[in-house]
């Protein structure tokens, strides 16, 4: 059922924008950031805010969805996240936790516990058939725009110097420092991106999953991390992979055997990390 | 080293385990205080029975987290199999909380053999998300087989008395805290001497450097299996003395909040010396009760500033700061109360 | 082990052994039990509102005795829940508890009101046997029986044949599922698929491509209150409106929390329940609007009325004991005991203890350019299906 398939790959790009901003804090800067699903839940709110109070067209709220999280980012970066850079995983765990239960009740007591539900725009309501194949338009929408943010991002890594500067500070910060790279600034600079694409990812995915509301950090916190392990921490492709693989297997599998439900996406990681314990596209040094 | 020197070294060492592993006085006094409070409260008996509880559960993360350094966040996992063990088994007749507890613990421990194997490759983040998996598994196991379990409803149950003695039911709820007081000091003493014996000091070296543990002879593969299966059946005991002393289960039981839950108690009171596992549920319960007595609705915001402020201050320096307290009145004590 | 756990041990301990409560004989406290943190904080939100709504209305003395009203949050684990109901009644001397916000929850309190015979008043879970778990329980929110079974009735009378039904794999889905289906068959209609959605789904797309290969003449829903909005949304996705399909189900998919703001997906959807915001009486008008303006505009749903009722159970109850705020005295006054609320009028079957009530079945509509669920048909004075067919 190539409907299927295609419903697959929308779910998989939409995690992938989600999680991508996770792959590369996690992965590349090998910082375990919780609160990750808190930047999600920001731009989804400002799509929604933006839309319900100020009546802004959808599209033209998406660029706000990516900057507001990301100065965000990067403001929480400076403050707070750059102190723990070197602390142990607990530590990380705990501050991020710490950061999520305080993100949450204040959304709620600003904006109340109701979903703020993004509607679209008339033009991407509704189905289209492309060669008998029946593919809902806003789906086709998040595969595109999520296939030109990944192939951006994919570009940007490999070709461009700031790509190159990133990559050679996540290997080795001191000898980067030595070679006269800021690796302060170009961790700032990654998180505020990843932060950013997590903003956008949630506007995007507020229509798809019922709307935002305040417990959206830790409803998605699990499947977030899941993506990045199975996709393992060599940079987009891997978390692309990780999660078009798990996108289209959780959506057939439910569609097949109903009764398995969330069991398929469990399964697949346990599986997957028997197999490949880094993940699917790991690093060559095994971080 | 000459062959006349091994034996004095050995020598050396035994002596130094042997005083090592000496009950000191602070936590005689620890042990009697507990003690006190549920005889002399009564009416907490319940909530000190869920602190007991939840520092067994913390207690059994530290064995792998504190002394093997193995990162978990599926523990919930075994807590819920032993939970349910107990449960299934009183609601078919065999109510004797003593041989729910052993079933309970043996249950976890074999899930916990069966998994351990999962976790000897990989990085930290792997182990994470294997454990986080293997728990949600189970959780959607057991909502699937509602026969068995009760599904989304959860089993209520009755208990038989302890030891045919000791009813722990609504009428016994100091009986209850008792009990598990009971097995909590049990299992702890034994993990106590478990973490001071030359295997406590594998694990220890596995903790610092696994690489180099190995390089250095240990079979460090086997000691993980072992210290994972040993803390299952801690978790498990604690998931049956839950079930038995509140005589319900439901599959909350298996939810990641448990698991990251059990995890923050640990990180508060401290990793690696034991007791860190029961002072951080003491005071997460605790303080978590008072909060939200308070203000129902949002008291998860004041325990997320709490936890943010705690790593920004530096958890090394918070907790020093009772003993730099006691050093400037009884230097001795001070210097000498190091775990 | 050292003595910086002494000083914390020793604080902790006096911070627990603190704030015990006195028994005082002129006040009745009454302990409310609500999920107020976790996935289902909503209903605890609206019935926590809706219960000092209620205090503030009607004063807080009743038969000379006063009210207090203690809330507490037992984030919906089943174990925190039987602690707190201990706590309450034995540390906060509560007569009353009041609240469960899922079947487990109330479960969980039963044997703990059964030994210490207090009336437990569930206002929210919905499973039919809980009322069965101990003599001291009453119900003023609703059972899933009550509200499925008439849709059987009105989709067979209205030339609804096929159907396939999706409900949220746990007890009030299963409920549903089997009651609606039971019905329908009954009737002459055929269930072509039954189809069973995780709790924690956050896509339905799979499910409803399921629905839409199997061309029925209608879906019945039941998903939590919270999942509505996005399985409209998919079912106008998948153009299974344009299809013709019937969306009906229960009142919980078009839950008023949340319709205002699901979008025109949700104009047409039929379903029963048993409260609707838009209900025309006066007791209603009054209702929302004093809720309305408490709650920052905030619109009631059925958990709200749920509690707002139980709390009315309560002081009724008072009134006829004349004060004797005893369990066995409140449940015998309980029993039986009706009154007008702002949902219709309603009383509690004095063999089941559970509420006798009007079903209505409504349809979305746009109303002064909101959306409502407007009633048009009532099934009056509905026992709960599940515990008649047993007397």
């Amino acid at each position: 059922m190539l409907t299927i398939l295609l419903d697959g790959v929308a779910y998989g790009m939409l995690l992938f924008v989600l999680a991508a901003g996770l792959s590369v804090t996690l992965g590349l800067m090998n910082f375990i950031n919780l609160a990750h699903g808190a930047f999600a839940m920001v731009g989804g709110y400002v799509t929604a805010l933006m839309m319900n109070r100020a009546g802004v067209p959808f599209l033209a709220t998406l660029p706000a969805a990516f900057l507001i999280p990301a100065i965000l980012g990067v403001a929480l970066e400076r403050t707070l996240y750059r102190r723990l850079y070197g602390a142990s995983p607990l530590d990380q765990v705990l501050f991020t936790i710490g950061l999520v239960l305080v993100a949450m009740p204040i959304a709620d007591y600003l904006l109340g516990d109701e979903a703020q539900q993004v509607n679209l725009p008339a033009w991407l309501d509704g189905r289209i058939e492309v060669h008998g194949v029946g593919i809902g338009v806003y789906r086709l929408f998040i595969i595109v725009v999520c296939g030109v943010i990944a192939a951006t991002l994919q570009t940007f890594l490999v070709k461009t110097r700031f790509g190159a500067q990133l990559r050679a500070a996540v290997d080795d910060a001191r000898v980067a420092e030595g070679l006269g790279i800021n690796v302060d600034r170009i961790f700032a600079i990654a998180f505020a991106v990843g932060s950013g694409l997590a903003g956008l990812g949630g506007a995007l995915a507020a229509d798809v999953v019922g709307g935002i509301d305040p417990s959206f950090p830790v409803k998605f916190l699990v499947t977030f991390l899941i993506v990045v392990t199975v996709g393992g921490s060599n940079g987009i492709l891997g978390a692309l992979f990780g999660a078009l693989m798990l996108g289209v297997l959780d959506v057939a599998g439910k569609y097949y055997i109903p009764s398995i439900g969330a069991f398929i996406i469990y399964g697949v990681m346990v599986v997957t990390l028997i197999v490949h314990p880094q993940g699917l596209f790991a690093r060559g040094d095994g971080r | 080293m000459s062959g006349a020197e091994v034996p004095a070294t050995m020598g050396r060492l035994a002596a130094h385990l042997q005083r090592r592993a000496r009950w000191r006085w602070p936590e005689i006094v620890f042990w009697l205080a507990v003690l006190a409070a549920i005889l002399a409260a009564p009416s907490r008996a319940a909530i000190i029975n869920e602190v007991l509880i939840a520092g067994l559960f913390a207690l059994s993360l530290d064995l792998i987290l504190g002394l093997t350094g193995i990162l978990s966040l599926g523990h919930a996992a075994f807590l819920g199999l032993g939970a349910y063990a107990a449960a299934i088994l009183a609601s078919k007749g065999l109510a004797d909380p003593t041989l729910g507890l052993f079933v309970g613990a043996a249950v976890a421990a074999l899930v916990g053999l069966l998994t351990a194997p999962l976790l000897l490759r990989g990085a930290d983040l792997t182990r994470l998300m294997v454990t986080l998996g293997v728990s949600l598994m189970l959780g959607e196991l057991a909502n699937r087989n509602g026969w068995l379990t009760g599904g989304t409803d959860g089993l209520n149950f009755s208990i038989a008395p302890v030891l045919g003695l000791f009813p722990i039911d609504f009428t016994g709820q100091r009986n209850a805290a008792l009990y598990s007081f009971a097995v909590l000091f049990i299992l702890f003493a034994i993990a106590r001497r478990l973490a001071q014996s030359p295997f406590g000091l594998a694990l220890a070296a596995i903790r610092e450097n696994r690489l180099r543990a190995g390089a250095l002879g240990i079979a460090t593969s086997r000691r993980i299996v072992a210290i994972y299966t040993v803390s299952a059946a801690y978790a498990g005991a604690a998931g049956a003395l839950l079930a038995q002393t509140t005589q319900i289960v439901s599959l909350d039981l298996f939810d990641f909040h448990r698991s990251a839950d059990v995890m923050l108690m640990l990180i508060i009171g401290g990793a690696g010396y034991l007791y860190g596992g029961l002072i951080g549920a003491a005071a997460f319960i605790v303080l978590r009760d008072v909060i939200s007595a308070a203000t129902p609705e949002y008291w998860e915001f004041w325990i997320g500033l709490a936890l943010v402020v705690l790593v920004l201050a530096g958890r090394e320096r918070i907790r020093e700061a009772p003993r730099r307290l006691i050093a400037l009145f009884a230097p001795r004590t001070a210097r000498r109360g190091v775990a | 082990m050292n003595s910086r756990s002494l000083i914390l041990g020793a604080a902790l301990g006096a911070a627990m052994l603190s704030g015990a409560a006195f028994a005082d004989d002129n006040t009745v406290t009454i302990g409310m039990i609500l999920p107020m943190t976790g996935p289902s904080a909503s209903t605890g939100k609206q019935e926590k509102a809706a219960a000092e709504l209620y205090i503030q209305q009607h004063g807080d003395t009743v038969a000379g005795k006063k009210i207090a009203l203690i809330i507490k949050d037992d984030t919906g684990a089943a174990d925190v829940t039987k602690r707190l109901a201990e706590e309450l009644i034995g540390n906060d001397h509560a007569s009353v508890l009041m609240g469960f916000g899922l079947t487990p929850l109330a479960l969980a309190a039963a044997p703990v009101a059964t030994e210490a015979k207090v009336p437990e008043i569930v206002t929210a879970a919905g499973t039919a046997m809980i009322t069965e778990k101990s003599p001291y329980i009453a119900r003023t929110s609703f059972t899933l029986p009550q509200a499925s079974a008439p849709m059987a009735d009105w989709a067979l009378k209205n030339g609804i044949k096929k159907v396939v039904t999706i409900v949220t794999d746990y007890g009030p889905g299963v409920d549903a599922e089997k009651w609606f289906g039971d019905m329908f068959e009954k009737g002459g209609g055929t269930v072509v698929e039954k189809i069973r959605v995780p709790l924690k789904n956050p896509d339905f797309a799979p499910f409803l491509q399921r629905v839409k290969d199997d061309t029925p003449d209608a879906v019945f829903v039941f998903v939590p209150s919270g999942q509505g909005a996005v399985f409209m949304k998919e079912f106008v996705e998948r153009g299974l409106d344009k299809s013709g399909v019937k969306l009906i189900g229960t009142g919980d998919v078009t839950d008023d929390d949340l319709l205002a703001d699901m979008g025109d997906a949700a104009l047409g959807a039929v379903t029963t329940h048993h409260y609707s915001a838009a209900h025309d009486s006066p007791e209603n008008e009054a209702f929302v609007a004093a809720f309305e303006k408490a709650n920052n505009g905030m619109r009631p749903n059925f958990m709200a009325v749920g509690a707002y009722d139980g709390m009315a159970l309560v002081y009724k109850a008072l009134e006829k004991t004349k004060g004797d705020a005893s369990g066995d005295a409140l449940i015998a006054a309980m029993k039986g005991m009706s009154w007008m609320s702002p949902r219709g009028p309603v009383s509690i079957d004095p063999e089941t203890r559970d509420i006798v009530q009007n079903i209505y079945v409504r349809k979305v509509e746009k109303v002064d350019g909101a959306l409502y669920n407007v009633e048009f048909a009532t099934i009056p004075n509905v026992k709960d299906p599940f515990k008649a067919a047993k007397y």
